[in-house]
């Protein structure tokens, strides 16, 4: 592990972080824990990760969970069939009789097997089943898996920084808990968001933004909402704002919302928002 | 005093674990904790695994280093207690009366919030007494086969269901996250509901055979053949439409709530809702039955493969089936009497069942079950009519 004064981390040039946050990442760093983000999606989980590993230098490897993964597959997979087809043909240059030339390694497989220090994301793990939680359990605990065809066991170099998020579709087990350290990021007061909006249009226009800023979090409180907008919806519509040359900041008001579909996502939502 | 106050968070209820308590030992250890901003976000960081907790978290931790006023522990003890009681009292007041030492005639003179001040006052005054309070809170109110209950002073709008009067409901948010709910332990259930699980080979034909690869390959004389085999899909869609207005279906909670739990990591879409008494057009998303509508129209997005689960015990006043505005809630009085839309929902989703946590013997004496019962195959709540059930649903 580096020191931790000189890969603390405080924020990089497109995430804002305030100093909780910043705590928690430096501490969990400084543990070797796991770090589980909870939170609205959209607030920023995955894009934590992006932020750590681009200003501590480090490769981001992303291990996008799905419903259906097995942990294997995030560790490794033994490719038969070009085994197969190479022991019949022979012209690849690979050792057929050598079954570690087919051994492919999966995203937890390669963050491992790096060289460097490396930043993990897992990404929404609460789309996989139970098993894969508990199945990883222990590979994160031990830092290390066996790849049972060759009888070779993979031991991390350095131990990654792993950061792993969750949408709360399902709640993860008690003991996969105990193993991670923990945060829920809150949806961020106004004058967060207008640090963010800065950071991402540091050219913006006051009044633009002030009213932006205003009629979203108007927006955000009307009642009956399936998914509110979050930062990405903000900042997107913001987007869309600036590149429109006929859109004047100072007659937007909520009775009149242009672009408001790139605030809200579901039909229902939206009709809601604009008979509002 | 790290230690004291490791205990407060145990005691107020917040899941700590040893385990993490050490962490945070080790935390100070190296030097990462300087400030007592630095102490709180590690506390809660390792701590704290769960953001519902975050706020009890605050209070504990300003009440212990700061000297703040505690939250008030008792307080949420209580209301489970009075929670457990009030349910018992609407089984059957007779039981709890005399457990309290209380006049029957005097304790349905009182409003529910009347009620649950009082219980409060009660318990508050004879702390000695748990013990013996304990015994009564265990029988009846859990049982999922529930007795029929008399509550003497019943609101309930025109009904003869076997004397289950609905009480105005006092304690409003009881229902608000079943899946949060406790510890499984109706294991039963569970195994059958696994039997949903639609393994069937529906998936493409992309996965290879080995076996087969290289039997297919040396019968071709090493000319390589490759087998496939069809990939193991779960496509089933469930929705599972809950019964959740009312007292007459508490004492089924329990059982409704595993079900629930279980099926939600089961299936590959699941769509909760829920209804009052029986589903007119529309159901609800959200359990307070207020803000999400859903139109049975579009229950299952017009997929005739869904699985529709609805989960009730059909007792009810005959009027809410039979006439145009039969909907005791004012809101959802629509054209269609009720009986047509189970009948929609039947003729466009074939796999449509009805769970009734009612005994069968219990069945022919509440007319709406049997009305039900002629539009949606019934079957009963327990693990042998889940099979039944499965096996309906199951069938091509």
């Amino acid at each position: 592990m580096s020191k931790p004064n000189v890969s603390a981390f405080d924020g990089s040039k497109h995430y804002v972080l305030d100093d909780e946050l910043a705590s928690i990442v430096n501490i969990t760093m400084a543990l070797e824990m796991p770090l589980l983000l909870k939170g609205e999606p959209g607030t920023g989980k995955t894009m934590l990760a992006h932020a750590i590993a681009s200003q501590l230098k480090m490769p981001l490897i992303v291990l996008n969970v799905k419903s259906s993964m097995k942990l294997i597959e995030a560790l490794y997979q033994y490719d038969t069939l070009t085994r197969l087809n190479d022991s019949r043909f022979g012209d690849s240059g690979r050792d057929i009789s050598n079954i570690e030339a087919y051994i492919k390694m999966g995203k937890i497989g390669q963050t491992f097997s790096a060289e460097q220090r490396t930043v993990l994301l897992i990404d929404e793990i609460d789309k996989a089943d139970t098993d894969f939680q508990d199945d990883m359990l222990d590979v994160l605990d031990q830092m290390q898996f066996d790849i049972i065809e060759i009888d070779k066991t993979i031991t991390t170099k350095h131990r990654p920084v792993i950061i792993i998020t969750s949408n709360s579709k399902k709640n993860l087990s008690d003991p996969f808990l105990g193993r991670c350290n923990f945060h829920h990021i809150a949806f961020p007061e106004p004058d967060m968001i207008r640090k963010i909006i800065h950071v991402h249009f540091p050219d913006i226009d006051t009044i633009l933004m002030e009213q932006a800023v205003n009629i979203f979090y108007e927006l955000r409180q009307l009642e009956g909402i399936e998914k509110r907008p979050a930062t990405r919806e903000l900042l997107n519509w913001i987007r869309a704002l600036r590149m429109d040359p006929n859109f004047n900041p100072v007659k937007l008001s909520k009775n009149d919302v242009p672009y408001l579909g790139v605030l809200f996502k579901k039909s229902e939502d939206y009709l809601r928002a604009s008979q509002h | 005093m790290f230690i004291d106050f490791f205990y407060k968070l145990k005691a107020v209820g917040i899941p700590v674990s040893p385990t993490a308590f050490l962490t945070l030992q080790k935390s100070f250890a190296k030097g990462l904790v300087r400030s007592v901003k630095d102490f709180y976000i590690a506390a809660r960081t390792i701590l704290v695994k769960n953001e519902k907790f975050f706020d009890l978290f605050d209070q504990v931790f300003s009440s212990h280093f700061e000297g703040a006023e505690m939250p008030e522990s008792q307080d949420l003890i209580l209301d489970e207690f009075i929670r457990t009681m009030l349910e018992d009292w609407l089984q059957d007041p007779k039981v709890l009366a005399k457990a309290l030492g209380l006049d029957e005639e005097k304790l349905s003179h009182l409003s529910p919030e009347e009620l649950i001040k009082y219980f409060k006052e009660r318990l508050k005054d004879q702390k000695g007494k748990h013990q013996g309070g304990k015994k009564w809170i265990g029988t009846g109110g859990t049982s999922p086969v529930g007795h029929s209950g008399h509550h003497p002073g019943g609101m309930r709008v025109g009904g003869e269901s076997r004397n289950k009067s609905a009480v105005k409901v006092a304690l409003d948010r009881r229902y608000q996250d079943y899946s949060q709910s406790g510890p499984l332990t109706q294991s039963q259930l569970g195994e059958a509901l696994k039997r949903l699980r639609n393994m069937v080979a529906s998936g493409p034909k992309d996965q290879i055979n080995i076996n087969e690869s290289i039997y297919q390959t040396v019968k071709n004389g090493g000319e390589i053949q490759i087998a496939f085999d069809r990939r193991l899909k779960d496509r089933l869609k469930v929705v599972l439409a809950i019964d959740n207005g009312g007292w007459s279906m508490d004492p089924y909670i329990p059982v409704v709530r595993s079900l629930f739990d279980y099926s939600r990591s089961q299936f590959k879409e699941l769509h909760t809702c829920f209804f009052h008494n029986t589903i007119y057009e529309t159901v609800w998303a959200d359990s307070k039955r207020m803000q999400k509508p859903i139109k049975i129209q579009k229950l299952g997005h017009s997929d005739p493969e869904t699985r529709i689960i609805i989960v009730g015990d059909a007792s009810m006043a005959p009027f809410e089936l039979m006439i145009t505005q039969g909907s005791i809630h004012v809101e959802d009085q629509t054209r269609k009497i009720s009986l047509d839309c189970l009948r929609f929902l039947t003729r466009n989703y074939p796999y449509t069942i009805w769970l009734n946590p009612v005994p069968k013997s219990h069945w022919r004496y509440t007319k709406t079950i049997g009305m039900i019962k002629e539009v949606i195959p019934m079957f009963e709540l327990t693990l042998d009519g889940l099979e039944k059930a499965i096996a309906h649903m199951m069938k091509k």
